[in-house]
């Protein structure tokens, strides 16, 4: 169920402000993308443009192509709704929703496309998204208790069990870990090797360690100043970005020279 | 003696003992807390006020009233009636109020362009400042003639139905009444829950859009569940302000003393508050004892409301969101 995305001559705007020019890439299915760059050059910006999230910010457009599975994600008779429930996505901060309970978290994808679905198919789906998402063990006991009252870590595991049990073709991660401690890290980062069995994944990260670790291939963005719009300066295996990076500019955020 | 200051001794400084400031701090937290104070003194001296005017009617027996024009029978007789049209014109209020003033916030939070929504919520503000008097006379005047042949109509086609039957013009009624403190409620309403609406983490709506909802389906997801207890609380406002609403009834309802539900039918119900308005100032002795402890009814229904929403509120606390 996992697709690849190809995305070509992307622009993104911010009404008249030019944020992110002529991004070209392939993200390749069942396998995850890592995209990394310093503060500002616009790879958040970038990755909220795969589900047309962008869009949601008054003013924001994009021009160019993205296209999963043949179809161009804005072409014009393309419901960016949609777009959304097929690629799913997991923020930098924790967002279960306060007012529902663990189960309820979990099954709020499922239920927006209106499926009556049955007491046990919802359980069941409940369990096998928290088990994909390694945190059944952890919560089974008080799936009715609200999902606030989980730690950061559990909460981010829960946000990325609601967005795999709508079963998306892709799923995006704005910094997942940015507000977790190391060990909440680690967890998810070992749930990302498990998911990219089942999905692409495309990942944010300000971690380069981290980027290594997960990741298959690494996109690394950058931006010339304030005011500029950010570019995709580089994109190989990660094993080659980390080792011998072919731009001068890439090897030295990667050392640490800058950023 | 003369009193001379000491030497400063060195080593106590820093201890914290004359910490510098500590005139003022003393100073604030006196003001604060003889603010804090005021309220609950307030409120005491006005619901000993109320008993204590009161007690003579409370006690009193039905030839008491005899010599007061707009009693009949005992105490409880006459109010309950006038109880029950408080309640009536607020609840109708309510029920048309708040979808509108949901629908009002929804707008301006949500789907309205900002500069438009700024007008709007700029418009339902000076809306919340107009004196209840100018609703009573824009109602008497505008908004009754308007909806007299409504009235008419669904006197004739669905009179059947008890709550519709046998209007009568003038519309003078307690869905006119009802009608005109809607309106009046709405601005504040409007104002409380857009604030409300505002507060939406956008992470929360965010997660609610990137699962695939609708604008909408976010709005059901998101907002209102988060909104929840702040529209609870809205309700109970704009209820609390229908219940005491004196002139607006005044001018616009044609008053009676009956217990129905003939909503179309005027001279049938009247208020507690625009009945104390309408004979206070010709009543004397245990007429106003008997006005006053109306009063204390009305105090004790609106506090009776207050109480009731925040246990609602505190029901779910642990899903507001708040934590």
């Amino acid at each position: 169920m996992s697709k690849r995305i190809d995305v070509s001559d992307l622009n993104v705007y911010y009404g008249d402000f030019l944020a992110v020019e002529g991004v070209n890439m392939t993200i390749e299915a069942r396998s995850v993308t890592a995209l990394i760059g310093p503060s500002g050059c616009g790879k958040s910006t970038f990755l909220r443009t795969l589900n047309r999230m962008h869009e949601v910010i008054p003013g924001a457009y994009v021009k160019g192509k993205a296209v999963m599975d043949g179809k161009d994600l804005y072409a014009p008779h393309v419901d960016p709704v949609e777009v959304r429930r097929q690629i799913g996505m997991v923020f930098q901060r924790p967002n279960p929703f306060p007012t529902m309970s663990i189960a309820d978290n979990v099954l709020a994808g499922v239920k927006l496309n209106n499926r009556r679905i049955s007491r046990s198919d919802a359980a069941d789906m409940v369990e096998r998204s928290l088990t994909g998402a390694n945190l059944w063990n952890e919560v089974k006991d008080r799936l009715d208790k609200p999902g606030s009252s989980l730690s950061g870590g559990q909460q981010q595991r829960l946000c990325i069990a609601r967005a795999i049990a709508v079963q998306p073709e892709v799923l995006l991660m704005d910094e997942p870990c940015s507000a977790l401690d190391p060990i909440s890290t680690l967890a998810i980062e070992d749930l990302i090797h498990e998911l990219k069995n089942d999905y692409t994944i495309v990942i944010v990260t300000h971690n380069m360690q981290q980027a290594a670790r997960v990741s298959d291939r690494t996109g690394f963005f950058n931006i010339e100043g304030t005011g500029k719009p950010g570019h995709l300066i580089e994109m190989d295996d990660t094993t080659t970005m980390f080792s011998s990076p072919s731009q001068k500019a890439t090897e030295d955020y990667i050392s640490g020279r800058f950023g | 003696m003369a009193t001379t200051t000491p030497p400063q001794d060195q080593s106590r400084r820093g201890t914290g003992e004359r910490a510098p400031g500590r005139l003022g701090n003393v100073i604030f937290k006196g003001i604060s807390t003889t603010s804090g104070v005021m309220i609950l003194v307030t409120l005491a001296a006005v619901a000993i006020f109320l008993l204590y005017r009161a007690w003579p009617a409370l006690v009193a027996n039905a030839e008491e009233f005899a010599d007061v024009s707009f009693i009949e029978g005992n105490l409880w007789e006459w109010v309950a009636p006038l109880l029950f049209g408080t309640v009536l014109a607020a609840v109708i209020a309510l029920v048309v109020a708040m979808p509108l003033s949901i629908g009002i916030a929804l707008f301006i939070s949500h789907y309205a362009p900002r500069r438009l929504a700024q007008l709007l919520g700029y418009i339902i503000d000076l809306l919340a400042a107009i004196p209840s008097v100018i609703f009573g006379l824009w109602g008497f005047q505008w908004l009754r003639p308007l909806v007299e042949p409504l009235f008419a109509w669904l006197s004739s086609n669905l009179g059947f139905i008890p709550l519709f039957a046998d209007y009568t013009s003038p519309a003078r009624n307690i869905t006119t009444g009802g009608l005109v403190l809607a309106i009046m409620i709405v601005p504040i309403i409007t104002a409380t829950i857009r604030e409300v609406f505002l507060q939406t983490p956008r992470l929360h709506e965010e997660a609610s859009l990137a699962l695939g909802s609708t604008r909408w389906e976010m709005i059901r997801q998101a907002v209102l569940p988060f909104g929840r207890s702040g529209i609870i609380s809205a309700a109970m406002l704009g209820l609390g302000r229908a219940l005491g609403e004196t002139m607006a009834i005044l001018i616009v309802l044609s008053p009676g003393y009956a217990i129905n539900f003939f909503l179309l039918q005027a001279g049938q119900h009247n208020t507690i508050a625009a009945n104390i308005a309408l004979h206070f100032p010709e009543s004397s002795g245990i007429a106003v004892d008997a006005l006053i402890a109306s009063g204390l009814i009305l105090f004790a229904v609106t506090f009776g409301v207050n109480m009731l929403a925040r246990w609602i509120i505190n029901r779910r606390a642990e899903f507001s969101g708040a934590n």
